[in-house]
């Protein structure tokens, strides 16, 4: 492996950066995708199972990210983000609401003295389709407004084709615009094609600067699979190995019951460690979980099963 | 010619349109009436009744918004499809203890039971509903609506029985799920291939076996149910499930003993709807 040092250095080539992620050691599709499927058989149970719930519940990034999207939903939204179950204090409340770039104000409003964050899509969420001045303003707006997280999308386009100095370059150049707030890198999994375009890309993020990388926008199919997360798991355990700074991951899309969630949580505790097994560095990108989570955590205080009526709709 | 190896049925429940085993992989003995075995039937948890219940919610508005006609027309499908399976039915009642006489008596009422539920899709708005005089330029009307997801505890009568309690439930828009006679559920799993052939939508009923005791206070506590027929019951379970069912204010139907061959009337089809009251304004 080269001197990571030098990938801090902008002057890296183009050749040398692509050399680097290709020297990467390819996946193993069959092994990783076994290995999840393996873990995912874990059974939680019991007083480990309410651990589990509460802790995704603190771990989910609480999504709206619809064209319908108004400034009253977004506050219903965070109303429900602080208290997620109105009817038991005790249920945690969840990590931040993520937004779309406009309504970040409305979310900073909302959330005013709760502690939970704002994450704001920005970059032409979600194809990353627009020139780099209009990604870099978007980005603005929202740190502007009070945004507390970026998840930004990269250039899958330039990443397939090859230019992966781009990419790299933008999201330089973004997180120079985020100051203090946390930047996502949304890898779009989906559209990447292969596993090891997953892995060079999760280790293309991390050397440009990203706190956390993300699966997906949500807006492809597929979205988060245990396979990719497992794969990129692997990449912040090797990356925090290689340097010594640590990247969060967050799965997004796709992730609708109680048991999905669990599976992601062993994952994360088998691959990364336990380390990783806060909201700091682990996140569920979720809009329907926080549902089920909140029926799964009723049936376990109540003992009767919940039924949908009973918890608000978004 | 070597002797043909049997082909036995596995009896597994009936959920969501799929026949799963169950999710706890048990089973139960079903023996005849003379103690002799029959076959291993599936004996459902807990987690089986809250997946019925997950599918018969999903089901229950699509199918409700379904004519009754239509609803109609696929009862009576189901019926056709008793007619030929009739054999095979009577063959189980008279391993459920029944004589060949009356076997063949119980399938026809049974056949018989379910055409006449059939027929009422498309008729009981017209009798439970009303147009209503009231004081004011308003057309006032009430109709009968389906109050959703209904858990039925069915009786010991293993095909009659079993008609009677699921066909009226059903025939208004609710989907149902039935946790089957206990002694004797084989008729209940060969009604569900019956179902599985005959264009009801996948959810709309969903038939569980084994034990009532174990099934029955998890249908009955469930916050997704909407109302739960206690028919077969017995004294202890049903009140400790009428005091379960009192959490969500479950519609509680709990009739005493019934005499299935009797005119069975309308009151299981009325237990299960809700009335809507409409005002609207006429001409000013």
């Amino acid at each position: 492996m080269p001197d990571l040092s030098t990938f801090a250095d902008t002057a890296v080539s183009p050749a040398e950066l692509r050399g680097f992620l290709h020297g990467l050691p390819p996946v193993d599709q069959v092994g990783a995708e076994e290995r999840a499927a393996r873990l995912a058989t874990r059974s939680i149970k019991k007083s480990a199972k309410a651990y589990a719930i509460d802790l995704a519940i603190s771990m989910v990034d609480l999504t709206t990210l619809e064209g319908a999207d108004t400034p009253g939903k977004v506050r219903a939204l965070c109303a429900k983000a602080a208290h997620p179950d109105p009817a038991d204090a005790s249920a945690p409340k969840v990590a931040a609401v993520c937004v779309y770039s406009d309504l970040v104000g409305e979310a900073v409003r909302a959330l005013d003295g709760t502690g939970i964050g704002v994450a704001s899509v920005a970059t032409a969420f979600p194809s990353g389709r627009a020139p780099l001045d209009a990604k870099l303003a978007d980005t603005r707006r929202a740190i502007d407004d009070g945004a507390s997280e970026i998840d930004m999308v990269i250039d899958r386009g330039a990443f397939l084709a090859g230019d992966h100095r781009k990419v790299f370059d933008e999201i330089v150049a973004i997180k120079a615009e985020c100051g203090d707030a946390h930047l996502k890198v949304i890898l779009e999994t989906g559209e990447l094609a292969t596993y090891d375009n997953v892995r060079r890309a999760s280790w293309l993020a991390m050397l440009a600067g990203a706190d956390f990388i993300k699966t997906s926008t949500g807006k492809v199919s597929p979205a988060a699979t245990l396979p990719v997360t497992l794969i990129m798991l692997e990449a912040v355990r090797d990356f925090r190995a290689a340097t010594g700074r640590q990247v969060g991951v967050k799965p997004a899309g796709g992730i609708r019951t109680t048991k999905d969630a669990v599976k992601y949580l062993v994952l994360v505790n088998e691959t990364a460690g336990p380390d990783w097994l806060t909201p700091d560095w682990f996140r569920l990108g979720a809009s329907s979980l926080l549902n089920d989570l909140l029926m799964q955590r009723h049936k376990l205080t109540t003992g009767v099963y919940g039924g949908p009526d009973y918890f608000t709709l978004d | 010619m070597s002797e043909r190896l049997s082909v036995r049925k596995t009896y597994k429940l009936f959920i969501g349109g799929a026949f799963p085993r169950s999710e706890s992989g048990r089973t139960v003995i079903v023996n005849d009436a003379k103690g002799r075995f029959l076959a291993n039937a599936a004996r459902a948890s807990r987690k089986d009744v809250r997946d019925a219940v997950v599918a018969a919610r999903k089901a229950q508005a699509g199918w409700a918004a379904r004519t009754g006609y239509n609803r109609g027309q696929i009862l009576y499908r189901v019926a056709e499809m008793l007619e030929g399976r009739r054999g095979q039915f009577v063959e189980e009642l008279r391993g459920a203890g029944l004589g060949k006489t009356a076997a063949a008596v119980e399938v026809d009422a049974a056949i018989d039971r379910w055409v006449w539920y059939a027929g009422w899709a498309d008729k009981i708005a017209q009798v439970t509903g009303s147009a209503n005089a009231v004081s004011g330029p308003f057309f006032n009307f009430s109709t009968p609506e389906p109050t959703g997801v209904v858990g039925v505890i069915a009786p010991d009568s293993p095909l009659l029985g079993l008609v009677s309690v699921l066909a009226p439930v059903v025939v208004t828009g609710n989907t149902a799920v039935v946790v089957a006679s206990e002694s004797a559920p084989l008729p209940a799993i060969t009604l569900a291939e019956v179902l599985a052939t005959s264009d009801v939508p996948g959810g709309v009923i969903n038939l569980l076996t084994g034990h009532r005791a174990e099934l029955a206070p998890w249908l009955a506590s469930h916050q997704d149910v909407n109302a739960i027929d206690l028919t077969g019951a017995p004294g202890d379970l049903a009140a400790d499930c009428e005091r379960a069912a009192a959490d969500n204010l479950k519609r509680v139907h709990r009739p005493g003993d019934a005499d299935w061959s009797a005119d069975p009337g309308t009151a299981r089809m009325t237990a299960f709807l809700e009335t809507k009251t409409v005002w609207h304004p006429v001409g000013v």
